[in-house]
């Protein structure tokens, strides 16, 4: 394993070393460096500080973890790979990620999971653990979306606007939503033992990493979330 | 019937005297306008369905079908046009958006029409292209501030990457998806034949394209669709679609009914589902987030890729230009008002937005006071309809165009403006098998290259009548140009002087 050492280096130079390491990579003492490990392929990467915007941008494979927290747009049009975070992240985590997983142990800010995609094998995952911001799955196109509300049990898991143009994929909420206003566009139910065995391997694998107790966690009530169309926007136009 | 009928806006005229009963003109239309009435063996058409696409008039071996404008109209009123009644019943009877295709048809000033070029008489000869070299070549992307030398006084390379054409064309984004894969390689033929660039726009590439990515721009919007890794690496530039000349402010939705076999596998989405591309991309709300998305683009190509930020010609955007240039991007193009679409609102299409002209003078005007117009490259579409449009864009302060509509024109659009359909009688906005095959990719790819041809030769001819040998001396040029017809307020903001001054 090769050992970097972040500090006083700006991003493109941290990037470059990171890129051109042959074996995983510790980076240590990171402080807001921009884009790392964007597009990257292979190796495992273990960030402790606190990595920048746009971390593991296009991601292509590689496997990260930070040992703090993340701030905006983690996993950006993420293709493939794993990033796991042992804190919590800033907005738009997981933009338009097509392929992957993201586990978050705490919480994630605005539009996490937007726009976020499927296409056959590949189906983005995104574990958080704690509570998410407004606009959560805005745009869901495909994948799945997991929120645990773990640490602040009084808390809402979601804040506002969930769900907003959500066309395919899924959602679950460790949480009976009483208070989550949902849109017109998706239906939502009491996840079943069907949709318990789907989730249930995303669910060991965050406890892995992060310690939790797995049986705990799925004897909880799980809100499932799917849209009620692909198509949502079909009517709306007539040709001129 | 009755209250929602609309009479048809064509009429097919067939004359009965040269129609051999062939039935070309019924096989050929995906509109079913034509059937065979094998009772009065004759083939009767149904304007209702006609959509003026001049498929069947073309391919009518006796020249016996035309399509005229019908002449049923509302009664006449400057006010209530026949278009804004028949557009209120259409409202009227579906509770839709009214949904258009192509470039705005309202008749706004076209100011290229307004602009004249210079000429040498006399005191500075012309040159006559035929006999003498003339340079068309250009480079776009940063350029340095300075010129660095070594200790040994050799130059030093901190050329930024850029990219080069053979003639300052290229052809603009149009997604594989919205058109079809005939009219994408015959796109990509012939910019490689050509030595330009054609552009993926944001349906992704399809995999046997990429044999031709050195002459391809690959396009970030805000659906990312098809984006990831082997895509950004796989083209010579990339571009950040921010907006669209024909809807600007709004995104695009191509219907799940395109997102079939080949065009669900290239943008990485499964059959049937709509593909959205959000009006915003959600991670930028300011430049210093345009920053981010255009370094986190440089990152995953190394540095070696210009990255475009393309922009719909808006009421701010000299400001607007500014901003892009300090974001960090190589090229900034600017896609004027009457700019093609396969689909938009027609409010959005008709209504929003500002010509190019107005536009790219402002930017390039601002970019020079500013002192950063060497930080950036300017690239201008929508419309650009002939070499003249070049050669005064240019003249103007733009270093490329970007065409698309010509280059539909060029592969056998007819511009009847119903691409929303899917059922281009050409092969060009569809995705149907049959019709995408009565589009040779050879043929296609021949006309385009035919139509630059010739507009490298008239560019040459313009060049050399104004006395001027390298396009690099006409960019920015203005003192070439004069305007005919304009305010003291057009004027101003083109930066030329009136005819006779």
């Amino acid at each position: 394993m090769n050992r970097i050492d972040a500090v006083s280096k700006d991003y493109r130079s941290l990037n470059k070393m990171i890129r051109e390491s042959e074996d995983d990579v510790a980076v240590d003492g990171a402080l807001g460096q921009r884009f790392i490990a964007a597009g990257l392929e292979k190796n495992k990467i273990e960030i402790t500080g606190t990595p920048g915007n746009a971390l593991g941008a296009y991601l292509n494979g590689a496997e990260i973890t930070v040992i703090g927290n993340a701030q905006d747009a983690v996993g950006d049009t993420m293709n493939e790979g794993k990033i796991i975070i042992h804190g919590n992240i800033g907005d738009a985590a997981g933009y338009a990620m097509r392929g992957g997983k993201i586990f978050v142990k705490g919480n994630a800010g605005y539009r996490a999971g937007i726009h976020m995609k499927e296409y056959k094998e590949k189906k983005p995952v995104m574990v958080i653990g704690g509570s998410c911001g407004s606009f959560l799955g805005e745009y869901q196109a495909g994948g799945v979306i997991i929120a645990l509300g773990l640490g602040d049990e009084e808390r809402d898991i979601v804040s506002n606007f969930p769900c907003m143009g959500m066309h395919g994929g899924k959602m679950f909420l460790r949480s009976e939503c009483k208070n989550i206003v949902f849109p017109h566009n998706v239906v939502t139910s009491k996840a079943d033992a069907d949709d318990m065995a789907e989730i249930e391997e995303y669910i060991s694998e965050f406890c892995e990493y992060f310690g939790f107790n797995k049986a705990e966690i799925l004897n909880s009530y799980f809100t499932k979330i799917v849209p009620d169309s692909k198509n949502p926007y079909k009517q709306m136009y007539v040709a001129n | 019937m009755g209250i929602e009928f609309i009479y048809p806006e064509f009429e097919v005229v067939r004359n009965q005297n040269r129609c051999i009963g062939c039935r070309v003109c019924e096989r050929q239309c995906a509109n079913e306008v034509h059937t065979y009435d094998a009772d009065g063996k004759v083939i009767i058409s149904d304007d209702a369905k006609c959509v003026n696409c001049q498929r069947c008039v073309s391919l009518c071996p006796t020249r016996a079908i035309k399509i005229v404008k019908s002449d049923c109209r509302m009664r006449e009123n400057a006010n209530w046009a026949d278009d804004t009644i028949k557009e209120i019943y259409k409202q009227a009877n579906s509770g839709g958006v009214l949904l258009s295709s192509m470039g705005n048809p309202k008749p706004f000033p076209v100011y290229w029409d307004k602009i004249l070029i210079n000429a040498s008489q006399v005191t500075n000869p012309p040159i006559d292209p035929l006999r003498e070299p003339m340079e068309t070549k250009v480079f776009l992307g940063k350029k340095p501030d300075s010129i660095e030398r070594d200790e040994n006084g050799k130059l030093i390379n901190n050329l930024s990457p850029q990219l080069k054409l053979e003639l300052p064309v290229m052809f603009s984004a149009m997604s594989y998806g919205s058109i079809s894969y005939n009219a994408h390689k015959s796109l990509a033929l012939a910019a490689q034949q050509l030595g330009i660039y054609y552009n993926t726009g944001e349906g992704g590439l399809h995999e046997d394209f990429y044999v031709y990515g050195e002459n391809t721009i690959v396009q970030v919007a805000s659906g990312r669709f098809g984006v990831h890794d082997d895509y950004l690496n796989a083209g010579a530039a990339v571009e950040i679609k921010m907006g669209q000349g024909a809807k600007p402010g709004i995104g695009g939705h191509l219907p799940g009914t395109k997102i079939v076999g080949d065009v669900s596998h290239t943008r990485m989405i499964p059959e049937g589902s709509d593909a959205i591309s959000p009006a915003p991309h959600h991670d930028i709300y300011s430049i210093e987030d345009l920053r981010q998305l255009v370094y986190s683009l440089k990152e995953a190509t190394q540095y070696k890729k210009p990255v475009i930020v393309k922009v719909a010609a808006v009421h701010n955007i000299a400001a607007i230009a500014s901003g892009i240039a300090r974001s960090g991007a190589d090229i900034i193009a600017i896609d004027g008002f009457r700019g093609g679409t396969g689909a938009a609102p027609t409010r959005i299409r008709d209504n929003v937005g500002i010509p190019i002209e107005l536009a790219l003078a402002a930017c390039d005007q601002r970019l020079r006071e500013e002192g950063i117009r060497n930080q950036v490259s300017l690239v201008v579409g929508g419309s650009i309809r002939s070499a003249s449009d070049v050669v005064k864009a240019i003249a103007l302060g733009a270093d490329a165009c970007y065409v698309a509509t010509a280059a539909l024109l060029a592969m056998g659009c007819h511009l009847c403006r119903t691409c929303q359909t899917g059922k281009c009688n050409w092969g060009i906005a569809t995705q149907n098998p049959e019709l995408v095959k009565r589009l040779n990719p050879e043929i296609g790819s021949q006309r385009l290259v035919n139509l630059m041809t010739a507009w490298g030769h008239e560019i040459k001819e313009l060049m050399g009548g104004m006395g001027i040998n390298s396009i690099e001396t006409l960019r920015g040029n203005r003192l070439m140009l004069r305007g005919i017809n304009l305010t003291e307020k057009e004027l101003e903001i083109l930066g030329i002087s009136h005819a006779g001054e």
